[in-house]
């Protein structure tokens, strides 16, 4: 479904701040796998997200979905495939449009727009069952702005707006970290749903290391713009923090032989 | 005075549409585009050029609109392929149309006193359906009979193709295009993630907002009667103190809410020019010193209430906080006493 070839990108090239944000980085995604993505901070993971998205062009190597090289596709027109939801709750949202305005918005995904009603009857009646799936009673207030909502409501709308129209693929950048821990319980629940009734091949990057073992079905360890590590099926299945600890200080370990070994 | 208030009403309900051309721009968009004070005047000039040259006011009127409809879309262009912010855009714009609008006119000046116009077509028509003595009698009766207008076509025209307008303008605003373009100015990267050429629904925003500013241009030549080269200076500030005043005054809770209310804000700036031109003191330049006043209370007063407001809700909760403490000393002397005891 996903296919990352000799990925390389680097910010700020020809200036002190040069960085080297992904290097030779190779993935494959198959249809319906839900992959967790840990690694440090400034590992390159958000950067990877953006890769996939369009939001950034590579610099080398080629970003293929579904057979398609895509590589060079602009960012709105790749969104046709792509599902996202950031960290920031504000983010995935249009505040001073009602929630039902925002899930026609999120409808024009996949439905080219035109000079329809956003909101029309039968629609809303559909927004309505799919905000039902949310439990949170946001079907009672579709006429509200967006901007009324908790963090966590709005977080709960922007996943919900973001797969109710089954994209190929759905990014999911840190989406419960700026919530507090009830509320983010809330959100990786409804995530877990969502994925797995639509059967959505799902990137999830987080940074909670208890939550990329518990969801998903695969994982990888991202450090400096590499994926070190990668676990998928009952590998994945039998991993545990201490094991996932042990294993990055002994890939560190070895990298940082190597590293010395070059210098001398 | 009182026709005074007439002819405000009168041309205020003719600027209301380029208003709401501003409208769409600086509050749905959030682009505030100068090339306003351009495109004004390049449908005046249109619609004056063409109906010297013998043009029916219909198609006059039309050219103007797709006119103004060119100059939003190539400031949209400028922003949007060019990469140029969008005040400078929009002020490039407005320099070039300078220009322009002088090659179209040929001079800067067309009188239209002999040709027939818009607004002279209604005219006509309207004084065969013998309504004004109809409502002058109205006024009469209500003991306003000294303080009737010529004619109430024009007040009557334009209420209709002003309502029309926004409408049609808050119905677009409702489609799935009109959605998209809302969510451009509400949260851009948002709608970018939901497969939206944000581009493009800036430079059709764009369009659609000089096509409505330089209709209202045309509609204004017409009414007064010329077209002039400089008839368009400071119209964004007058537009934007129409939306500001309005939505002061009559709300901005939705769409169609705040649509209507940007129509009243038009008339109640007219309104208020003329009565502060009753001000002896006041002098007929002075308007846009008065226009750029009225924009900068509009614009600061809220944000001193604000502050006001915050403050008052500090100091209350000081207080109730200093209750809160004396009250448990209160207690706490009570319950010492009573161990006393
Ligand atoms: N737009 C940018 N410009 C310059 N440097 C950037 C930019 N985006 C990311 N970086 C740098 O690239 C590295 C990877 O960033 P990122 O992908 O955001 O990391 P992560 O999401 O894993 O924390 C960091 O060192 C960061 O500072
Ligand atoms: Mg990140």
């Amino acid at each position: 479904m996903l296919q990352l070839n000799q990925i390389y990108k680097v910010f700020n090239q020809g200036t002190p701040d040069e960085k080297l944000a992904l290097k030779s980085l190779e993935l494959t995604l198959e249809k319906g796998e839900f992959v967790t993505v840990i690694g440090s901070n400034g590992a390159g993971k958000s950067t990877l997200m953006n890769m996939i998205s369009g939001k950034l062009i590579p610099d080398a190597g080629s970003v293929i979905i579904d057979g398609k090289d895509v590589s060079s596709v602009d960012e709105y027109v790749r969104s046709k495939m792509i599902g996202r939801v950031f960290q920031d709750p504000m983010a995935g949202t249009a505040p001073h449009m009602t929630i039902e305005e925002n899930l026609a918005i999120a409808y024009g995904r996949t439905n080219k727009r035109g000079l329809r009603l956003g909101v029309t009857k039968s629609r809303r009646s559909f927004y309505k069952e799919k905000l039902e799936t949310l439990h949170l009673g946001l079907e009672n207030r579709m006429n509200a702005k967006v901007g009324m909502l908790s963090g966590g409501e709005r977080q709960a709308l922007s996943l919900l707006m973001a797969t109710f129209t089954n994209p190929k693929i759905l990014l999911l950048d840190e989406h419960t970290a700026a919530l507090d821990p009830s509320r983010a319980d809330l959100i990786t629940k409804l995530t877990k749903e969502i994925v797995s009734q639509n059967n959505l091949t799902t990137l999830m990057v987080t940074h909670n290391m208890q939550q990329a073992l518990d969801l998903g079905t695969s994982l990888i360890m991202m450090d400096k713009g590499q994926i070190i590590f990668e676990a998928r099926g009952e590998e994945k299945q039998k991993l545990t923090v201490e094991k996932l600890l042990h294993e990055f200080q002994r890939i560190k370990g070895e990298k940082m032989l190597n590293d010395r070994a070059v210098l001398i | 005075m009182p026709t005074a208030i007439f002819s405000s009403f009168e041309s205020g309900l003719i600027y209301a549409i380029m208003a709401l051309g501003v409208y769409l721009t600086f509050r749905i968009l959030d682009f505030p585009d100068l090339t306003v004070d351009g495109s004004f005047v390049t449908g005046a000039a249109v619609t004056a050029i063409m109906l010297v040259n013998g043009y029916s006011p219909i198609i006059s009127t039309g050219a103007a609109l797709l006119a103004g409809f060119a100059a939003g879309s190539i400031t949209g262009l400028l922003h949007t392929k060019g990469k140029i912010n969008p005040l400078l855009s929009g002020i490039l714009m407005m320099i070039a149309l300078y220009s322009i609008n002088l090659r179209i006119m040929g001079k800067s000046n067309i009188p239209l006193f002999s040709e027939s116009t818009i607004i002279t077509s209604v005219k006509e028509i309207w004084s065969k359906t013998g309504l004004d003595s109809f409502l002058n009698k109205g006024m009469e009766l209500l003991g306003l009979g000294n303080s009737v207008p010529s004619t109430w076509a024009i007040i009557f025209i334009m209420l209709v193709i002003s309502l029309v307008i926004k409408f049609a303008l808050s119905l677009f605003l409702k489609t799935e295009i009109g959605l998209a373009i809302r969510a451009t100015g509400d949260n851009q990267s948002m709608v970018k993630s939901f497969s939206t050429n944000t581009d493009n629904m800036k430079v059709l925003g764009l369009s659609i907002s000089n096509a409505l500013v330089a209709f209202s241009g045309s509609l204004i030549a017409q009414y007064n009667g010329f077209s002039d080269i400089g008839m368009g200076i400071g119209m964004i500030v007058i537009g934007l103190a129409s939306v500001i005043i309005g939505e002061a005054i009559f709300g901005a809770k939705t769409i169609a809410r705040a649509t209507l209310a940007v129509i009243g804000g038009a008339i109640v700036y007219r309104i208020v020019v003329a009565l502060a031109l009753q001000v002896q003191f006041l002098q007929t330049g002075d308007v846009k010193l008065i226009t750029a006043a009225i924009v900068i209370g509009a614009l600061i007063i809220p944000q001193i209430k604000d502050k006001q407001k915050e403050k008052s809700m500090k100091r209350k909760r000081l207080k109730e906080l200093q209750m809160q403490q004396t009250l448990v000393k209160g207690a706490k002397e009570v319950a010492t006493a009573k161990s006393n005891l």
